[in-house]
């Protein structure tokens, strides 16, 4: 298991490197120079040159990386060019209300979409089996961001139960902000869960391993929610690891429809400002967060599945 | 004096599809005595598989108990409860599937599974996993302590096999069902295999109900046998009776068949020619009709009945009828 663990993380830091890089190398080729744009067109040429140096765009490319990765490992993302803030503060500052908006989200669509599905292939095609597939489908279908506006309309605007903006202050506060912009990113993956659980179970289901467990007489209930639930909860697993990548995305959805302060928030500000240093740190923690949370889905599955853990 | 344990009684199942009722199961009729192995033999699609889990009650939801009984010590199965069935299924009968490699489950160990089937014993924890590990011992597993932490993953297709058998025979069950136990495994393993059974059941005296389609194994550890053809018993009886005076064309035709009896080399193996006649759509008659070169005009239009021709071998064909042979 240690072992398994430590050949994972590697393949995680080579992975976030090669993304990095190729980030790095992608916006230094955006056409146009970003002193130019920073300055604007009345500025001096000495001023230029000296703004120039002082982000070291005067340097080759390969030197220029290497200063990135040399100060990127001291904790150091560069320097915000408006504020003159370290970069590294005001991501870090962001980072944890997208995190708890993309692990409340993440929760409770786990939650209730594994139940459902789990309930609908233990009880196969009947009445509730076939609502839950309506339901799941039309959760599927409906996009975070329409989710979110028809969300803020009816339930902040008109029911008023819920705040509408902002992210809240102390844990009671800060929760409920969160009910909404949870709610709005959510629903989709309920449904998309909830489909490939019961999938899932009921390839299971039918498994010999299964009919071997009925045979010995173990309670029913054992059976589905040991036996075969702990094999189909696998690819579920799996799929919400890479599924940080979407939920990201549809953060930056919600920060922006909820005004909530996060890492989609701050990189659509800065995109508008070509505020190059916070986009660029933003992108590399939103990177790093895909990377971690996709080993993180493989380290949960070695442990639910002892063949995962020699296979590779 | 022979007690009966397991009686199954005229029974006919049928499986509800789209093209109509598929009857794959009719008119079955034979008994398994206590600390009696019986032996079944068919082709594929004859119904061994319907049959055995018929008498678990573990069949598909499209399955339809048309007639009959299933006895068990005297009582009718399938007006059983389901909880009654859960009480018998693992102590008083228990069974060892085909496919070893598929039976356990992939991400419990061994021990886990063997403590899990034991839900009914008021034993600590300890003292199963002791069973356990003295009923892997029993099998000859080694170092079975050791084993119980691992994976089934971890284990090879022989060894996998005798883990269900110590699985099964964990509750010293009255009745074995064993479902071609070693159809999956290469020919010196099934040896073995069929060996550690035969130990196994003088150890434990429990009755073992046989599933097989290869004849040498059930001539060597059988008592008796019941030959199925397409969903009918066609022939049963004691299992030397049975391989030395055949009384159905089915059966020769079987014994023919099975490689073990082929004593001079042939360029083409002796096959059975025709096939299984469709179990939606029955012919009229003999179902055996179609591929029987001894087939009568009688056969085609009237049903043969299993009748009994000697004390304890039954078959089911025309040709035993005095009326006919004279």
């Amino acid at each position: 298991m240690l072992n398994f663990a430590t050949r994972r993380f590697g393949l995680s830091l080579l992975i976030l490197f090669v993304a990095v890089t190729a980030m790095f190398l992608m916006i230094r080729a955006v056409p146009g120079d970003p002193v130019q744009i920073m300055l604007g067109p009345r500025a001096t040429p000495e001023l230029q040159a000296q703004l120039t140096a002082a982000l070291g765009l005067d340097q080759p490319i390969w030197k220029q990386l290497l200063i990135f990765y040399g100060n990127l490992l001291q904790g150091d993302l560069g320097t915000d060019v408006f504020s003159g803030r370290s970069v590294t503060e005001i991501v870090f500052q962001q980072l944890p209300f997208t995190l708890e908006l993309i692990f409340a989200s993440i929760l409770w669509s786990a939650t209730l979409g594994i139940a459902l599905g789990a309930y609908a292939a233990a009880h196969p095609n009947t009445l509730i089996d076939r609502i839950a597939a309506a339901v799941s489908v039309s959760f599927v279908a409906a996009p975070a961001f329409v989710v979110a506006l028809l969300a803020l309309l009816i339930f902040a605007v008109h029911l008023q139960w819920f705040p509408a903006i902002g992210a809240g202050e102390g844990f009671w506060d800060r929760l409920d902000h969160l009910v909404l912009p949870a709610f709005a990113i959510g629903l989709s993956w309920v449904g998309y869960i909830a489909r490939l659980v019961r999938a899932s179970m009921l390839e299971v289901m039918g498994e010999s391993h299964v009919r071997t467990a009925r045979a010995f007489g173990i309670a029913e209930r054992r059976v589905v929610m040991v036996y075969a639930l702990r094999i189909a909860i696998l690819p579920v697993v799996t799929v919400i690891g890479v599924g940080m990548g979407f939920l990201l995305s549809s953060a930056v959805f919600a920060e922006i429809v909820f005004a909530r302060p996060g890492l989609g928030k701050l990189v659509i500000d800065s995109i508008t400002t070509r505020n190059y240093p916070i986009v660029m740190g933003t992108v590399l923690v939103s990177t790093a967060l895909f990377v971690v949370s996709t080993a993180l889905a493989d380290l949960i599955n070695a442990l639910l599945d002892p063949r995962a853990r020699t296979a590779h | 004096m022979t007690e009966t344990l397991l009686e199954i009684d005229h029974l006919s199942v049928d499986y509800e599809t789209g093209r109509g009722d598929l009857k794959a199961l009719r008119d079955i009729t034979f008994d398994v005595n206590k600390g009696e192995i019986v032996g079944i033999v068919g082709e594929s699609g004859c119904g061994k598989s319907t049959l055995i889990s018929s008498i678990l009650r573990l069949t598909a939801p499209n399955t339809r108990f048309r007639e009959g009984e299933i006895r068990f010590k005297g009582q009718d199965l399938l007006q059983a409860s389901e909880r009654h069935m859960r009480d018998l299924r693992g102590a008083d009968m228990s069974i060892v599937f085909q496919d070893p490699m598929q039976t356990h489950n992939p991400v419990l160990t061994i021990g886990q599974q063997m403590l899990d089937i034991q839900h009914r014993s008021k034993q600590s924890k300890a003292d199963k996993l002791a069973h356990a590990a003295k009923m892997l011992g029993a099998v000859g597993i080694p170092d079975p302590e050791a084993r119980l932490k691992q994976y089934p993953h971890e284990f090879s297709g022989g060894m996998r096999q005798r883990i269900a058998i110590a699985m099964a025979l964990m509750s010293e069950p009255d009745l074995l069902i064993a479902d071609e136990p070693t159809t999956a495994l290469d020919a010196t393993l099934e040896v073995q295999i069929i060996e550690r059974l035969q130990e196994l059941q003088r150890e434990f005296h429990c009755a073992i109900l046989f599933i097989s389609h290869h004849l040498g194994v059930i001539a060597e550890l059988c008592d008796r046998v019941v030959v199925m053809y397409a969903g009918a018993v066609v022939e049963s009886g004691d299992v030397r009776e049975i391989f030395h005076d055949p009384k159905h064309p089915y059966t020769r035709r079987l014994i023919e068949c099975d490689p073990g009896h082929i004593k001079e080399r042939a360029r083409v193996l002796p096959t059975i020619p025709g096939e299984v006649p469709d179990l939606a759509n029955l012919p009229e008659g003999c179902i055996f009709r179609d591929r029987c070169d001894q087939a009568m005009s009688r056969c085609a239009t009237e049903v043969p009945p299993l009748d009994q021709l000697k004390e304890g071998h039954h078959a089911a064909c025309w040709l035993n009828h005095e009326e006919v042979t004279t």
